[in-house]
């Protein structure tokens, strides 16, 4: 089970995804955004940073990188997409989740500790969660506070669509909508939030919660591969 | 084939949250201002582009502002015939 994490001009927590997806068992190496070409990866983590240094809006360039059409096509075929922070504002400029980020309602940039609950159990990114836990994560941006017209937050939440939200003392550090932290693709198969589950991979670092996301993922990405 | 030159102002739509115009707005009473209201703060790129006529040439400005310039989702745009400017008009 091989997992491409996405090097854009301006990532910076491409290695630290490289290193949490192999401490969740996965095979793992960086995909450098002009080569097309996956090489054989299983699922694709677009990771945290500035891709081309969030001109414009962040992530509205990285989005016509060569690699995000082999992206969109992987994500096409069902496979498996998680886009973190920065990686999640990429997936939503090309239209891979619904919504938009907006600049944080405090205008600061914002980082700190958040604790997120999720809703769901029964998706690729959240199967090896143990029910009623929930997640200690850092966030570390200035653009994420989640916004999308309130019918289709209807729509999303109606479907199951909000897989994380701020919750507890901790609180919604960007203002966003609903107080969304991470949402998915209709065919569930792409996941954008903008904590970073890489950052809180070992107790070292405070938390070990984002592991369980990333074991989800790789373990759902296996269970595909066998099943194919 | 002609150039044109346009501006493409962006705008977030209303109702979307503006926390950058909140923020300007906000400031305003430090400066003794308290009578302006419904601050909302876009953007604006000028550029000219290569066209058989002015209409081809809008075509492709309204297509990058759509697909680009402006996240249709939040923001809304227009495009606007300029002058080019005269430095660039001689060369």
């Amino acid at each position: 089970m091989k997992v491409g994490v996405v090097v854009f001009p301006g990532s910076n927590c491409d290695r630290d995804a490289i290193h949490a997806a192999r401490l969740a068992g996965a095979q793992a190496e960086p995909l450098w955004h002009e080569d097309p070409d996956l090489h054989g990866a299983d699922a694709v983590i677009l990771p945290g940073g500035f891709a081309y240094g969030d001109y414009l809006r962040a992530g509205a360039l990285a989005r016509f990188s060569p690699i995000m059409g082999s992206v969109r096509e992987h994500a096409e075929r069902g496979g498996l997409v998680l886009g973190i922070c920065n990686g999640f504002q990429v997936l939503a400029e090309a239209g891979l989740v619904p919504g938009a980020l907006l600049r944080n309602a405090s205008l600061r940039f914002e980082h700190r500790w958040v604790r997120l609950t999720v809703t769901r159990r029964d998706t690729a990114f959240t199967s090896a969660i143990p029910p009623d836990v929930t997640l200690l994560m850092p966030v570390a941006h200035g653009e994420g506070c989640y916004t999308s017209p309130d019918d289709k937050l209807d729509a999303l939440e109606a479907r199951g669509g909000v897989l994380f939200r701020y919750v507890g003392p901790e609180g919604n550090p960007n203002g966003s909508a609903r107080d969304v932290a991470g949402v998915l693709s209709e065919r569930e198969n792409v996941c954008g939030l903008m904590p970073h589950p890489e950052r809180a991979s070992e107790r070292l670092l405070g938390s070990d919660d984002g592991l369980l996301l990333l074991r989800s993922l790789v373990t759902s990405a296996g269970q595909r591969l066998a099943a194919a | 084939m002609s150039t044109y030159r346009f501006c493409v102002s962006v705008m977030p739509k209303p109702g979307i949250l503006d926390p950058q115009g909140r923020a300007l707005e906000g400031s305003l009473p430090h400066l003794g201002v308290d009578s302006v209201h419904e601050v909302r703060v876009g953007r604006r790129v000028e550029l000219s582009v290569d066209g058989a006529s002015e209409g081809a040439a809008r075509a492709v400005v309204e297509r990058l502002a759509d697909e680009l310039f402006a996240n249709p989702l939040i923001e809304s745009w227009s495009v606007e015939a300029m002058a080019r400017p005269a430095l660039e008009a001689a060369r």
